[in-house]
């Protein structure tokens, strides 16, 4: 399989403070890869490197490189935005913005040119229907998106990146402001959009971790202890350290 | 768990301690609610004071000839109170400021609380609660002794005293609380959606422009509010600017608001000229409630979208 992303000696300092420790990892295409660890491990800061999301942190160095089918996206000539359309991300809390459904979801064709009101209709329909909401939504597009359950909104969200049609998809803890059954529609939504995208997943449950993802990859301060196969990670784990997060033993 | 040695503690009201603290609660209460009527004891006094004093002359004059009537001449032989003047100045002049102001301050409250880098911001927020501090005076002042004469040199009007002079003054004099109510709002909106407009490959200023400030729209309002409040009861400085001759209002002419109309009067005033400045007072008083009645939405609208 293709790596579509891969990250060479990858390390990050939030001012002092080194979070990411040479980290070497590859992104299969059209997989899904989870990111776990306990909290503070660099999990969610690593996922942020991959669309350029730790720009907005004061005072945040990096070294080493982060490609994207083979180009360096922290090359100076890199446009972010341009990346960012590639590499799409959905965050940890539901956060569609004050507006219609229709204008989320519209918002990033609009931002990239697409003006044409029928054009419009029809990645909007598309959208919603990929991130598995357009039954739920159909018949109220320009009513307000925060008048959506939190497990709506999520969902709305993972539909207003793939709008922009980008390759990969990253996802900030996705779940972990919802209840159950929206917790397991969002996982059956992910597993089925793998055909077509590429998933990065940071979790805190193991259990999704296990369940949806093909490689899992384990993070403790700041340093990548164990990436691999999901299943054989957590049938053998090679890593001490790794068999006692993913048993219980701390995290 | 045994409590040995620890005689069993009273909770019930009625021993002399609890009887205590309960009587220095009243009191504290009872004198706080008293500080809280005063204020509002102040505001009815004024708004009665008004109402009644402010009828007496219209019902002579007229509520139609007062309220529309084109000619001011209080001290003429025939005298003639139609305030139609002095309230479409007001209206003009304040919509006027807010023409200019309003887009002034809002972009730099964009800057500010978007763009500047700290040190930019520290240095021009003390900037604007400077202008915010000056005496409406010193506005006067330094309109009637730069802005009058250079309208007169530039538009080669024989008086730069002009409804223009007054709307400059006032747009500046408004700026700060556009510029701060603005930056409130803006800062106001959740990091979240910033985040995921850039996420979606937004540049910066797009997301400013198409999610934070729809989003502070409500604030933005009623930061626009604020402005029209302190722009129409501005007195002193659109006294000294704008040449206060009755007329009706013309961007090169000379005009009075009706501020001014009270405040130029009210010194030599005696009987149905008196009387005739306090029903303006009222007037411009029910101008000032309804922009209040209209913050007080618009803030309403924003706590709850």
């Amino acid at each position: 399989m293709n790596n579509i992303m891969t990250a060479r000696d990858l390390c990050l300092w939030y001012g002092q403070a080194q979070a990411l420790k040479n980290i070497n990892m590859d992104i299969a295409e059209n997989s899904i890869t989870a990111l776990i660890g306990p909290s503070g491990c660099g999990k969610s800061t690593f996922l942020k490197t991959l669309n350029r999301m730790n720009d907005l942190v004061p005072g945040v160095k990096i070294t080493g490189q982060v490609c994207y089918r083979e180009e360096d996206i922290y090359d100076k000539n890199v446009d972010v935005n341009q990346l960012r359309r590639e590499v799409g991300m959905v965050f940890q809390k539901p956060n569609p913005f004050p507006m219609s459904i229709y204008d989320n979801i519209a918002y990033g064709p609009r931002t990239h040119g697409i003006r044409k009101r029928g054009e419009l209709d029809e990645i909007v329909e598309q959208a919603l229907r990929d991130a598995a909401i357009w039954d739920e939504v159909k018949d109220r597009l320009k009513k307000n998106a925060l008048g959506l359950s939190g497990g709506q909104q999520q969902r709305l969200c993972i539909a207003r990146a793939l709008a922009v049609k980008p390759s990969v998809l990253l996802m900030d803890e996705p779940t972990s402001a919802l209840d159950p059954i929206s917790t397991s529609r969002i996982e059956e939504l992910a597993m089925g959009l793998k055909d077509r995208y590429t998933i990065v997943i940071v979790t805190h449950n193991m259990q999704q971790a296990l369940r949806i993802s093909d490689n899992t990859a384990f993070f403790l301060l700041g340093e990548l202890v164990e990436y691999g196969d999901t299943q054989t990670m957590f049938d053998q784990p090679a890593d001490k350290r790794t068999e006692a997060y993913i048993t219980g033993r701390f995290g | 768990m045994e409590r040995a040695g620890i005689a069993p503690r009273p909770f019930r009201k009625g021993d002399n301690m609890a009887k205590k603290k309960q009587l220095v609660e009243n009191l504290v209460h009872g004198l706080f609610l008293l500080l809280g009527l005063i204020t509002v004891g102040c505001v009815l006094l004024i708004t009665l004071y008004l109402v009644v004093s402010g009828i007496p002359a219209i019902r002579e004059i007229g509520l139609a000839d007062f309220l529309f009537g084109r000619r001011w001449a209080s001290t003429a032989a025939e005298p003639a109170y139609g305030i139609l003047p002095f309230i479409l100045t007001s209206i003009y002049g304040t919509a006027g400021a807010i023409l200019i102001g309003v887009p002034l301050g809002f972009l730099c409250a964009v800057y500010l609380a978007k763009m500047a880098q700290p040190g930019i911001r520290n240095i021009m927020e003390s900037a604007v609660s400077l202008l915010a501090g000056i005496p409406s005076v010193v506005y006067g002042l330094v309109g009637m002794l730069v802005l009058v004469p250079g309208i007169r040199r530039l538009f080669h009007v024989p008086d730069g005293a002009s409804l223009l002079a007054a709307i400059l003054v006032l747009a500046v004099m408004i700026l700060p609380s556009i510029i701060k109510v603005s930056i409130t709002a803006l800062e106001a909106v959740p990091r979240e959606y910033e985040e995921a407009s850039l996420a979606l490959g937004a540049t910066p200023v797009e997301t400013w422009f198409r999610v934070s400030v729809p989003a502070a729209k409500s604030g933005i309002a009623a930061a626009v509010v604020l402005g029209v409040g302190r722009a129409i009861g501005e007195t002193m400085a659109v006294m000294m600017v704008s040449g206060n001759a009755p007329n009706m209002p013309d961007l090169f002419q000379s005009v009075r608001f009706l501020t001014t109309a009270v405040a130029s009067e009210m010194a030599y005033s005696a009987g149905l000229q008196q009387q005739a400045l306090f029903s303006i007072a009222l007037v411009l008083f029910l101008f000032i409630m309804l922009i209040n009645a209209a913050l007080k939405a618009f803030l309403k609208g924003s706590k709850e979208g």
